[in-house]
């Protein structure tokens, strides 16, 4: 069922769809996203596909070296990010859940992701 | 219409480049303008002033360079992704002191600002990733 309890709207929709770690799509989405909060604009994020993971608690920067993605989302609300939509049968199909995640979520299915997309001038795809 | 494009995909290696390159040229057929692409991502590789790939292949960063000197497109490239990636203009070369350059113009080094101007001010801004 959609949690969807007002209609989406913002500048800036950053759609997140690769996991963590394998490269540099989520931190470099995360750094649009940044951008576009620190320019005043108001900024939702989208995760879907794989890139549900990002949010999977307990992980570290591991060693690779890389600096990883939880603090920045940690961050997000400082930025005034609030609004982080998630693809809940994404995260159904890997077998996650809620009380898995880092932060807390607006759980959208599939079916209802356009009503997301359509509440947003701009949308950027990772 | 006035078109910006967004490339996150590396030349040869994806596709994103190549599509991207051909709706500009289609765009521009059709009487639209391209004034704007901009490269984040791995579609920085796009703006590698050294690429010398084989004479009988297309060439991606001479035809993004074609593009700019034919139709005026401004060509900017991510800094923060391009540095990690080691692509420096000559500034960026010598503030890091490195021996050369690997980005020229027209290619230009710039914020991520400046791909939020861009979608508000082009009336549509089209993504190409891989």
């Amino acid at each position: 069922m959609s949690e969807i309890t007002e209609v989406p709207h913002g500048d800036l929709l950053v759609m997140l769809r690769h996991a963590p770690h394998g490269g540099l799509w989520l931190r470099e989405a995360l750094d649009l996203a940044l951008v576009g909060a620190a320019f005043g604009q108001s900024v939702s994020l989208l995760l879907m596909g794989d890139g549900v993971w990002a949010l999977l608690q307990g992980q570290g920067p591991g060693p690779l070296g890389q600096k990883g993605s939880h603090s920045t989302f940690e961050m997000l609300e400082m930025y005034d990010i609030e609004r982080l939509y998630i693809d809940s049968d994404s995260l159904e199909e890997r077998g996650l859940i809620r009380d898995d995640l880092l932060l807390p979520v607006i759980e959208v299915p599939t079916s209802e992701l356009s009503t997301v997309l359509a509440g947003h001038r701009q949308i950027f795809n990772f | 219409m006035r078109y910006a494009l967004l490339v996150l995909g590396g030349p040869y290696s994806d596709q994103a480049a190549h599509s991207a390159l051909r709706f500009a040229h289609a765009a521009i057929a059709r009487g639209h303008s391209v004034d704007t692409v901009f490269f984040y991502h791995d579609g920085v590789h796009n703006a590698a002033h050294l690429a010398a790939p084989p004479q009988d292949e297309p060439h991606l960063v001479d035809a993004w360079r074609d593009l700019q000197r034919m139709h005026g497109t401004a060509l900017q490239v991510c800094v923060a992704a391009a540095l990690r990636r080691g692509l420096l203009d000559a500034r960026e070369a010598e503030r890091h002191g490195k021996s050369g350059a690997s980005l020229e113009p027209p290619f230009e080094l710039t914020g991520l600002g400046q791909l939020l101007d861009i979608s508000q001010t082009h009336e549509r801004l089209i993504t190409f990733a891989p």
